[in-house]
């Protein structure tokens, strides 16, 4: 085996010592949404907010994952949901970071929509960042029709409906 | 024979008291993880009228890399549920080491049951590329080779120590597959003559398709129970007399690939071998089900064990038939432990491996009376 020497030995002969190595790595994936999710993407094709019922507690989870994680259980009953609901928390965006879509600040929401039991993330547009507020309602704004596909996407964001603020007791465990 | 003359403390027994598994299918197409866990999970506990709220302790093996998912374990979970709020624990590898981590728990003595489930879909991936991440990350992982390639390797060392021929590899694969006719749950089963195998091209020379695993989607699941909870939940467990895993170098240049001295290792530590230490082999044993991949890993596992030509080895079929990361090896528990579960045999040893080339191994022994002052094994 050759004698490679030390690092002191290394810097002693006047070569820089390797501090880096880069290894680019990709991997790509096929992803399986699944049977719930599935059901759940073709109601966003058609502008439908398809959540399902939990059969041991009733609670209703939006996207659905085919399983209520509180009781173990397929969840198999499916039911529409509104097309609007409450901001129950929120952060403002004021960080720009490689790859952001959309102009700094705007406002990252956590949106319980009427007759869910599970709040999803969501964006909140046509409104002032520091014009939010938990409580707040708000409306799914969709793309054009024409547009609506198997994806999240074919909701551009979520914006004030004008109606007055939903009650904190309402919400408090969704937070 | 007693605890001082194998240096091993005394155990507690614990039992295989419930088994379930998915068909081991090419690719899930429709069901997400959860989708695929939950009516095994259902399965592992109605077979013995239980809950979960019966299970003190649960414990899971997957890896995110191969549905590129991260937290995709604690997703999962909603296959069991969590509320109340449950002992849970998640290994990052096979679910074999998962059942170990709950048979150290149950051998505390605060818990009597556990639940350990295992997933793993290999076909989202491009697994050549996944398991090449596992190797080391300077020298090796950049060069991206694959595990065909490795295992090739690692089967030219066992043909240049005049251990194996191309012949034996074919033998191996021949009787796995033919075994899996009678296995519902493998993916691959087919009643082929030796010949006729080695009829095929070599993917990697030396190893030709047969000796290749498929690609694997399936999930595992077991409960665990102690002492009288065991023999209350069912007629017959399969008692773990002993288990013990051990790890060996990462360098594949610094391993001599013909043999697995961590399997020698982990048999030993799990009591397999006789008081002579060892030599020449397993005593007693009905059946193994022995986690080898490839068809050349099985020869060199056999040899470690110190198997007899008496032993069924792999009856399910084993990895040739059905290989689901993460989950191959706790179904060689699952199976082995089925074994004694339905009185055909009554002392089993059951393997995992992970890593490349055999590079980590896990040793259970199972049998139909628990070691210990009581059992036959003392």
């Amino acid at each position: 085996m050759t004698d490679v020497g030390t690092l002191t030995d290394s810097a002693a002969s006047g070569e820089a010592p390797v501090t880096t190595l880069s290894t680019p790595i990709r991997l790509d994936y096929q992803y399986t949404a699944g049977l719930s999710q599935s059901r759940f993407l073709h109601g966003i094709a058609q502008g439908k907010f398809i959540g399902q019922r939990c059969p041991a507690c009733h609670q209703v989870y939006v996207p659905p994952r085919g399983s209520c994680p509180t009781d173990g259980v397929a969840t198999t009953d499916p039911v529409e949901l509104a097309n609007k609901g409450t901001v129950t928390t929120y952060c403002v965006v004021n960080v720009p970071f490689q790859g952001q879509s959309i102009e700094i600040p705007y406002i990252c929401a956590q949106i319980l929509l009427d007759g869910a039991n599970i709040a999803f993330m969501g964006l909140i547009q046509e409104l002032p960042a520091d014009q939010v507020r938990m409580g707040m309602r708000v409306e799914a704004v969709w793309l054009p029709k024409e547009q609506w596909g198997l994806t999240m996407a074919s909701v551009k964001y979520f914006r004030p409906n004008g109606e007055p603020d939903a009650d904190y007791e309402t919400f408090k465990e969704y937070l | 024979m007693s605890a001082a003359a194998t240096g091993r403390a005394a155990v507690r027994p614990v039992g295989v008291v419930s088994v379930a598994q998915s068909k081991s299918v090419r690719r899930e197409d429709h069901r997400n993880e959860v989708e695929i866990l939950m009516p095994v999970v259902t399965e592992v506990f109605a077979n013995i009228g239980v809950t979960k709220s019966d299970m003190g302790f649960v414990c899971s093996g997957s890896t995110d890399y191969l549905v590129g998912a991260p937290f995709s374990f604690v997703m999962a979970l909603d296959a069991v549920g969590v509320w109340p709020p449950m002992r849970e624990s998640h290994v990052e590898m096979d679910g074999a080491w998962a059942l170990y981590e709950a048979w150290t728990l149950l051998q505390e003595g605060e818990i009597d049951t556990a639940l350990v489930y295992s997933f793993g879909r290999s076909s989202p991936s491009q697994l050549d590329r996944v398991l090449a991440l596992q190797l080391d990350p300077y020298y090796m992982a950049p060069l991206w080779p694959d595990p065909v390639a490795l295992a090739a390797l690692q089967a030219q060392a066992l043909i240049d120590a005049g251990k194996a021929t191309e012949k034996d590899f074919a033998t191996v694969a021949a009787r796995s597959r033919r075994d899996a006719l009678a296995n519902p749950n493998a993916q691959v089963a087919k009643d082929q003559s030796v010949e006729a195998l080695l009829a095929d091209d070599y993917v990697v020379a030396p190893l030709r398709r047969h000796a290749l695993p498929p690609i694997t989607d399936a999930v595992a699941c077991v409960v665990l129970a102690a002492g009288d909870r065991a023999r209350e939940l069912c007629e017959r467990p399969a008692w773990i007399t002993g288990i013990d895993h051990r790890i060996e170098a990462h360098a594949l240049g610094a391993r001599d690939l013909s043999v697995s001295s961590s399997t020698r290792l982990a048999a030993q530590g799990a009591g397999v071998f006789d008081a002579s230490g060892g030599v020449p082999g397993a005593v007693d044993v009905d059946v193994a089900e022995l986690h080898a991949p490839f068809a050349s890993q099985e020869l060199i596992l056999r040899e470690a064990l110190g198997l007899s030509e008496a032993v069924a080895v792999n009856p399910s079929g084993g990895a040739l038939a059905a290989n689901a990361l993460m989950v191959a090896g706790l179904l060689r528990i699952v199976e082995a432990a089925s074994r004694i579960m339905d009185g055909s045999a009554r002392r089993a040893v059951a393997h995992a491996t992970s890593g490349p080339c055999l590079q980590q191994n896990l040793v259970c022994a199972l049998a139909a009376e628990p070691a210990g002052p009581a059992g036959k094994g003392a």
